[in-house]
């Protein structure tokens, strides 16, 4: 891809020649085409695709507000386990859930370690060392903890993943009638995002050209942060200015370019997203393992 | 019924040409002494294609952004006289006018290409059927109509996103265009494909058009009326309009004086400040005597800069390999081709501010002395001595100035006097001495009566001066600038192109990423051409 050659003036004898010849030097570069990023889907699984973003949202909640309630190990088991089944159905295998939720598992495994060796002391007496108490209690506990974190966590995560703002703005003016203002004035801040990254690079090659890149890393943060707000000021001084330009921000009531609805598909998969927690809890009433959060137990 | 039935029958993306009225306008930014702008009156007819000139700094962009509605509130400023667009105040008109600026990160407002050019019709509230109707034919107007609605607007090369602000612009049938400098940050090519996008509208609508550029040349073809405006501060033409009329009228009459004043008339010869020949060089190396290269006449070029199959880009993503160039002091060498090739990747990577992904950047000959010294650096070690990537910030001072791409990045200070005065300071100048070189290239670069100015509030054509100034400062043995000539009249053009031929006689090593081919034959510079490779 990026083979490339150059000719080049051999001697300093031969430049003068070569300066003024009519052929110039030419550095071969990889053609842009080939640099292109590939196009991005809004999700893996093609049934997420087809849901509108805003109920993407709205089902993360409904299947993990209810899971607090409880806090037993067959509950959220019994959802992990769901999830897992109908994510594979949607299109996403469990391997590749977990390669793409991994920060989830890692923030479950934090709370399994902790519940496990610090937990509240019931049951059998497994291991005793210090304020470690390894008992029957704390064991159930902490897989309940790892199995709840990740039931509620992996989910929404896999619905926040791919996510297109664009879309998610329409759904926010158009179904949740959000004030377009507000929305749309957040968007294009949010593409501002990837602008900044680039301003903070050039900030600091600046700074070291400029003989100030030396000296204290927590200083030179510290200035740099202040250089990259005023720029970020301009940038959005020059943005507003540019959609002000297009008339936004007018008396005109704004119309909209793209639909957001809510589909079939849509309440298919709030049934589902309801369904989950609903399958979930009633399982631990009839296996008797009902542990009720907010409980004075 | 009649009458509607002929209105939605009118060809897809004709308005009724807007009329522009100024009587005695005048525009203060809040905190500036002077009026950018003052006594400016005018009509323009509808339909007429007018270029509007003036000197850098003259209140050009001023003026645009006042017609196009957005110039501010009261306390963003003070307003005299009246600026109508169609009868209406231009910030009641806001919306039916196209406003199309230089810079096309800062008006790409969304994600996708379709979405972005309806994002004005969705402001005007107009129905859905409609709105993409005007976004299909506005995009196959300015000639991206073979590209997909869903296609990332971040992924188009500059031409093809100032094509994009102009279909946004187009969509909304404003009546009434404005571009200002659309083409400056553009390659050729990039600047064909705008101009020939432009004229495409223009005959498709016959809306009214208001450009500003100083590349004459470019928009000559396409204008019938040429307006000169003059801030208080431009010298020797006066204040507000200082010319109007057709263009050959404007030019034969006023031309020996619009150019004494800066600006670029058709035709105009380039100066020549190509390479003297031979010896006369060697006279400027009389203040350093131990410089044998310098007093060795018969090597009066010395490389002071080569790479070795150096692999550069940016992210571990090499754009280009296997690079073998050489630098030599003496001698200006541009980096030319499209937009998005790398120039300024590879700019960056020679200046030592980007590693490189695999190769090597060498310094010779006493640029790198003393590197490292002075923290008792393991300065043997080759690497530290020649690779400018292995320096410490303070040691780039003197031996390696960047001027980067865009001038804002640069500014770390609140004045402009002491922006210029950063790089002396550091190299432990005295305060007489740093202020007295500073204001020296001020006056040179005509940013002196700036000197408490905050450098934000500059033009662009000033800020890139500041950005040039303050780099120099620093007395650079290599000096890299990326598009040093951007925004710059034909005065400010001819003293930075001077500017850059002393630096060159002055025995140092000048490398320049420009589309400026005018600079370039002005300098006689030697071309390092970047092409695209065939695809695989």
């Amino acid at each position: 891809m990026s083979d490339v050659s150059t000719s080049l003036p051999s001697s300093t004898a031969a430049l003068s020649a070569a300066r003024s010849a009519a052929s110039p030097e030419t550095v071969v570069v990889t053609a842009r085409s080939v640099r292109v990023e590939p196009a991005h889907s809004s999700s893996e699984s093609w049934f997420i695709q087809r849901i509108n973003p805003v109920s993407r949202f709205i089902g993360a909640l409904l299947m993990s507000l209810p899971m607090f309630i409880t806090l037993d190990v067959v509950s959220a088991c019994t959802a992990l386990g769901l999830e897992l089944v109908l994510l594979w159905i949607g299109g996403i295998n469990p391997l590749r859930v977990l390669r793409r939720t991994w920060p989830v598992w890692i923030a479950a495994v934090g709370g399994f370690l902790t519940v496990f060796l610090y937990g509240k002391a019931s049951g059998d007496v497994y291991f005793h060392w210090g304020i470690i108490d390894i008992t029957q209690g704390s064991v159930s506990l902490s897989i309940a903890t790892f199995a709840r974190v990740g039931a509620v966590a992996m989910p929404s995560v896999i619905l926040a993943l791919g996510l297109d703002p664009t879309d998610l703005a329409d759904g926010l003016v158009q179904l949740l009638h959000l004030s377009p203002r507000f929305v749309y004035g957040g968007l294009a801040g949010l593409r501002m995002m990837t602008l900044l990254k680039e301003d903070w690079h050039a900030l600091g090659l600046s700074r070291r050209s400029r003989g100030l890149g030396d000296g204290g890393r927590v200083r030179a943060v510290a200035t740099q942060s202040f250089n990259l707000l005023v720029l970020s000021i301009r940038r959005a001084t020059k943005l507003a200015t540019a959609m002000e330009a297009r008339g936004f921000g007018g008396d005109t009531d704004r119309s909209a370019a793209r639909v957001s609805k809510v589909h079939a598909v849509d309440w298919i998969f709030y049934a589902i997203a309801l369904a989950i927690p609903v399958v979930a809890l009633s399982a631990a009433v009839v296996t008797g393992n009902w542990h009720f959060a907010f409980g004075s137990v | 019924m009649i009458a509607r039935d002929t209105a939605t029958a009118t060809l897809p993306l004709s308005s009724s040409a807007a009329q522009v009225s100024a009587h005695g306008w005048g525009w203060r930014h809040s905190g500036r002494k002077d009026f950018a702008l003052r006594n400016v009156s005018f009509d323009i007819h509808p339909g007429e294609r007018v270029l509007l000139l003036g000197a850098s700094g003259a209140g050009k962009s001023t003026l645009m952004a006042a017609m196009a509605g957005v110039l501010g509130g009261t306390d963003e400023g003070e307003q005299e006289g009246s600026l109508s667009v169609d009868g209406l105040d231009a910030r009641a008109a806001r919306g039916h006018v196209g406003l199309v600026l230089q810079d096309p990160d800062s008006q790409t407002i969304l994600a996708r290409l379709g979405d972005d050019v309806a994002f004005g019709c969705e402001n005007l509230g107009l129905p859905r059927d409609e709105i993409w109707r005007r976004v299909r034919h506005a995009l196959d107007v300015v000639g991206l109509g073979g590209i997909s609605l869903d296609h990332s607007t971040s992924q188009l090369s500059g031409g093809q996103r100032q094509r994009l602000a102009l279909a946004g612009a187009l969509a909304m049938q404003p009546g009434l265009l404005l571009l200002d400098e659309p083409t400056a940050n553009l390659d050729p090519a990039g600047v064909r494909e705008v101009r020939d996008a432009v004229r495409r509208v223009l005959d498709a609508t016959g809306e009214t058009l208001v450009v500003v550029e100083h590349h004459v040349d470019i928009w000559l073809p396409l204008v019938d009326r040429v307006i000169v405006v003059a801030g208080q501060s431009s010298e020797g033409l006066g204040e507000g309009i200082v010319a109007d009329g057709r263009p050959e009228e404007v030019f034969d009459r006023l031309g020996a004086q619009l150019a004494a004043a800066g600006t670029w008339v058709p035709g105009r010869q380039l100066p020549d400040f190509s390479a003297v020949a031979g010896n006369e060089r060697t006279e400027n190396s009389a203040g350093s005597a131990d410089d044998s290269a310098y007093s060795d006449s018969s090597h009066r070029s010395r490389t002071v800069l080569s790479t070795h199959d150096l692999s550069f880009g940016r992210d571990s993503q090499a754009l280009g390999a296997g690079l073998n160039l050489e630098f030599h002091s003496g001698e200006v060498a541009a980096l030319m081709g499209p937009n998005g090739a790398g120039k300024t990747t590879l700019a960056l990577t020679l200046a030592g501010l980007l590693a490189p992904i695999s190769g090597t950047v060498d310094y010779h000959g006493d640029i790198s002395r003393g590197v490292g010294d002075a923290d008792g650096a393991d300065a043997s070690s080759r690497r530290i001595v020649n690779e400018p990537i292995a320096w410490r910030s303070r040691d780039l001072l003197g031996r390696i100035g960047m001027v980067m791409q865009e001038p804002e990045h640069q500014f770390v200070s609140s004045s402009v006097l002491d922006e210029v005065m950063v790089g002396p300071r550091s190299m432990g100048r005295s305060e007489d001495q740093a202020r007295h070189d500073a204001e020296e290239l001020l006056e040179q670069l005509g940013l002196r009566r700036f000197g408490p100015a905050n450098p934000f509030t500059l033009s662009g054509g000033e800020k890139r001066r500041l950005s040039v100034a303050s780099m120099l400062a620093a007395a650079p043995q290599v000096v890299v600038m990326d598009e040093p000539t951007f925004g710059q009249d034909f005065t400010t053009w001819t003293a930075m192109a001077r500017l850059i031929a002393r630096i060159r006689d002055e025995g140092k090593a000048v490398i320049l990423v420009t589309h400026d081919e005018d600079l370039v034959t002005t300098l006689g510079a030697r071309r390092i051409m970047f092409a695209e490779g065939a695809q695989r």
